[in-house]
């Protein structure tokens, strides 16, 4: 039958088991015992297996972590450790060039130095030797023109 | 008893009708038990195949299983403490599936289809037994869990902070599964009533509401049963610091 809302009837009494709202009976015992079932299944298949592939990727993903921080910390190192021998190396070469820089100097006025007193020292015999020839030309000239002269003296006053 | 028109036979509603299972002198709720294995068998079903291929990389099934395992995890250990919660998370767990599954099990499932000599099937929870077993189970379970931790110091917890509290903490020893138990129950049955009720006196669209503020409450229920539930095992391991 359609029996509808029959909240007040829930403790009517009637066959043997009479039903209604707040029948408690051996349902409530297997129920409990059922619960207490599933939950050594659900623990067995589920929460056991489940945690441990959590827990599982939990730990992956720290150590993980902490290799990569290792690695970034041991990265960073090893780039300062690199900048430093790149500024020594910078440093280094600045120094080379300077110092070649200082050494092409003095070679070039050392060369000019040598080179200028080798040109004043041929300049100079080059002079003397030009004095000297002048002075050999201005003696033979004058030689010439000693004899020349004597030449003349001798012709134009014969001999008495 | 008025006559009522058999115009919607599928919006009938029947309470305080149990489907008997006789064994021995023991009368069982049949319905209680048959729409429970529906839902025990739809918790496992979707538990063995979510756990079949287990991955470091989840996919499909696996990544509900270990949101629902993280959202539990996570729920027990707000609620017991880091030290004690791992023993008591399938309990916990346990019962927030079950009877979440129950409760939209319940709301979703169209059981009218199905025709039993008495009685109608529905959620397990909307059953006073169910909820009263679980509830009672609780009981047990924080009882043990404060006396395997603590031993018999566990009682000091009546005591404090003052010897006042003693009576009303025992009260609470029973106060807490009969509250536990009845507001499930009565939820759960409420809901289904409201749905009934609505269902049989306007059959279109106006019960969807209702239906949907049902599933909410279904799952509300749920986790308020299994938060009270792991609140109770860690007040009772908890360690009071003098």
């Amino acid at each position: 039958m359609s029996s509808w809302l029959l909240l007040a009837a829930a403790g009517a009494a009637s066959s043997a088991p009479e039903g209604g709202l707040f029948d408690l009976d051996a349902t409530l015992p297997l129920m409990a015992v059922q619960v207490v079932l599933l939950t050594f299944i659900l623990n067995a298949l589920f929460f056991r297996p489940v945690g441990r592939v959590v827990e599982d990727r939990e730990g992956y993903i720290a150590t993980s972590r902490a290799d990569a921080k290792q690695k970034l910390a041991q990265v960073q190192r090893l780039e300062a450790d690199l900048a430093e021998q790149l500024k020594g190396a910078r440093q280094q070469a600045q120094q080379l060039i300077l110092e070649a820089e200082q050494e092409v100097d003095k070679l070039y006025r050392e060369a000019l130095a040598l080179a200028q007193s080798e040109a004043n020292a041929s300049r100079e015999q080059a002079r003397r030797e030009i004095e000297k020839e002048r002075d050999q030309a201005l003696a033979a000239l004058g030689a010439e023109s000693d004899r020349l002269g004597a030449l003349i003296v001798n012709r134009l006053l014969p001999a008495k | 008893m008025v006559p009522l028109p058999q115009l919607l036979p599928f919006a009938e509603l029947e309470v305080g009708k149990q489907f008997y299972w006789h064994l021995g002198n023991f009368h069982l709720h049949g319905q209680v038990f048959l729409s429970s294995w529906v839902v025990i068998g739809a918790l496992l079903t979707l538990v063995v195949v979510g756990t079949r291929t287990m991955e470091r990389e989840p996919r499909g099934v696996q990544n509900l299983l270990e949101f629902l395992w993280d959202y539990l995890r996570d729920l027990a250990r707000e609620q017991i403490g880091e030290k004690a919660y791992r023993d008591w998370l399938p309990f916990i767990g346990t019962l927030f599936l079950f009877i979440f599954v129950c409760n939209w099990g319940g709301a979703l499932i169209p059981w009218k289809l199905i025709e039993i000599p008495n009685g109608e099937l529905g959620a397990p929870t909307a059953d006073i037994n169910t909820t009263v077993a679980m509830a009672l189970l609780v009981s047990l379970s924080y009882f043990y869990a404060g006396l395997s931790r603590k031993g018999l110091r566990y009682f000091e917890y009546y005591v404090e902070p003052t010897p006042i509290m003693l009576p009303f903490k025992i009260i609470e020893d029973f106060t807490k599964p009969l509250s536990l138990s009845f507001r499930l129950f009565g939820n759960i049955l409420a809901d289904e009533l409201v749905v009934g009720v609505l269902a049989f006196l306007v059959p279109v669209l106006v019960p969807l509401p209702a239906m949907f503020l049902g599933l909410f409450t279904s799952a509300i229920q749920a986790l308020i049963f299994a938060t009270l539930a792991a609140n109770y095992i860690g007040e009772a391991v908890h360690e009071e610091h003098h």
